[in-house]
């Protein structure tokens, strides 16, 4: 018997940003490129997104930000996954991020930031080297 | 011995739980060792379908639902199911979008399950998925389908009680009248309810249930207005499942309800595993190969299955 392992990828606003044109092309895109996209929407909690991390079992949290409270959420989020050691899970943000707070992201521990302009390629490219090179299913 | 996975699932542990789901969702085989063991613990819990078209307020209703159980101390288990693309094997699984109310609420477990490929509107780790979250000890599991049509009637055979959700303006006295999942729901429910022609869509499932033929004593199935999204008739409709619950206990459907659901897993189970067997004895490219001859009409289609199932049979 073969296994079908598939990415499970979460996509979330977080607080007030409300602007969610980005997060849904770049869920749509996913989608396309062969990964079960879990969307979460806009106005979620740290602690609710968290939650629903566990249960969904996912291997990356995709997280955008436009009105700058990326380095707050951040933080949060990697304290919260590593107090309910969800160690396997990579983080992934894309929105408007300061070049200056790229690198900070990163020592916190967030694998990729993206923002505006990255192509399409890039981004899905990024995303399937972070899980495990066959975890992309065939649809069949 | 248990594996500590196993344990821990017993225990309640919703991560543990959610690996072993995305396990059987991979069809790893120690996941479906680990699921045997399972099985033994789960039995338990009462098993609640909800189906009906794409965008009929399904998960919202669910949404609202929860709080009347929690409310009652009673813990959930919700399995959301979205499709998977045909075309690029993805899925957008959406459905916990709209279940927020409880998001944080820990006696609240749910689930996303994509089809990949699956028909009938179920997928094929839901009824795992139900044994796990019944072993967890979850007293009511609520299995969300995809949207689905008329034939889609799985949920109905493995659910306990099926509710079937539609939208004012659904169809005539003849689609009323129609066969498959209209037959088979336990209770209605007519969402979306706040819209015109709530009335009369009630007013002609009604007389579609009045034209059954009912013994004596059996479920009559009732047709609820709802207004998920404010919350109206929410109540109503918990109480109406928890009435359907009472009453196949008592008259004994309960048990009929757990062999018929019994008997469609074995089925599945048959098949799927016959399938993968068959499957795992013919190469991709032999598989071309026939599709090849079969369109030019060098063979003709049973002789071409037929080819295949002997290999399986020499195999076997």
């Amino acid at each position: 018997m073969t296994t079908k392992v598939k990415a499970r990828i979460m996509m979330a606003k977080f607080g007030l940003d409300g602007h969610s044109n980005g997060i849904r092309i770049v869920t749509k895109w996913l989608q396309d490129a062969g990964f079960e996209v879990i969307y979460m929407g806009l106005y979620n909690t740290p602690e609710r997104i968290i939650k629903a991390v566990q249960e969904e079992d996912v291997d990356i949290i995709g997280c955008s930000f436009l009105e700058g409270a990326h380095l707050f959420y951040a933080k949060k989020l990697v304290v919260l996954a590593a107090k309910n050691r969800l160690d396997k899970v990579k983080f992934v943000i894309g929105g408007v991020i300061p070049p200056d707070d790229i690198d900070r992201l990163k020592e916190l521990g967030i694998k990729e930031v993206y923002t505006p302009g990255t192509p399409r390629d890039v981004i899905i490219a990024g995303l399937k080297a972070l899980v495990e090179k066959d975890a992309i299913g065939t649809g069949k | 011995m248990q594996s500590e996975l196993v344990s821990k699932i017993l225990n309640g542990d919703t991560a543990a739980a959610a690996k072993l789901i995305t396990g059987l969702e991979n069809e790893e085989l120690d996941a479906a060792e680990q699921l045997k063991e399972l099985y033994f613990h789960s039995g338990r819990a009462c098993v609640v379908g909800i189906t009906g078209a794409p965008g009929v307020g399904k998960s919202t209703l669910i949404d609202s639902l929860i709080d009347m159980f929690t409310s009652r101390k009673l813990t959930l288990g919700i399995i959301a199911i979205d499709p998977t693309s045909p075309l690029t094997g993805g899925a957008l699984l959406g459905d916990r979008l709209r279940m927020r109310k409880h998001a944080a609420d820990e006696h609240v477990f749910i689930r996303s399950l994509a089809t990949r490929g699956w028909l009938g509107g179920l997928t094929k780790a839901t009824a795992g998925t139900v044994h796990v979250m019944d072993a967890m000890g979850k007293d009511i599991i609520i299995i969300e389908t995809v949207g689905t049509g008329q034939a889609d009637i799985d949920v109905a055979k493995i659910s306990d009680t099926c509710l079937l959700v539609l939208n004012p303006g659904m169809g005539d006295e003849v689609q009323a009248m129609k066969a498959g999942i209209l037959e088979l729901a336990d209770i209605f429910v007519i969402n979306k309810a706040d819209m015109a022609g709530a009335e009369e869509t009630k007013h002609t499932l009604a007389v579609m249930l009045e034209m059954r033929d009912y013994t004596q004593g059996s479920w009559r199935p009732p047709v609820i207005l709802t207004s998920a999204m404010y919350g109206k008739g929410i109540k109503d409709l918990a109480e109406e499942i928890l009435k359907h619950k009472e009453f196949i206990t008592s008259t004994g459907e309960l048990e009929e309800s757990r062999l018929e659901r019994t008997r469609l897993e074995l089925f599945k189970g048959i098949e799927s595993s016959l399938k993968n067997y068959a499957y795992g004895c013919v190469s991709n490219e032999e598989i071309e190969k026939l599709v090849r001859k079969l369109v030019d009409r060098e063979i003709d289609l049973s002789s071409a299955v037929l080819e295949i199932v002997k290999q399986f049979g020499r195999q076997v």
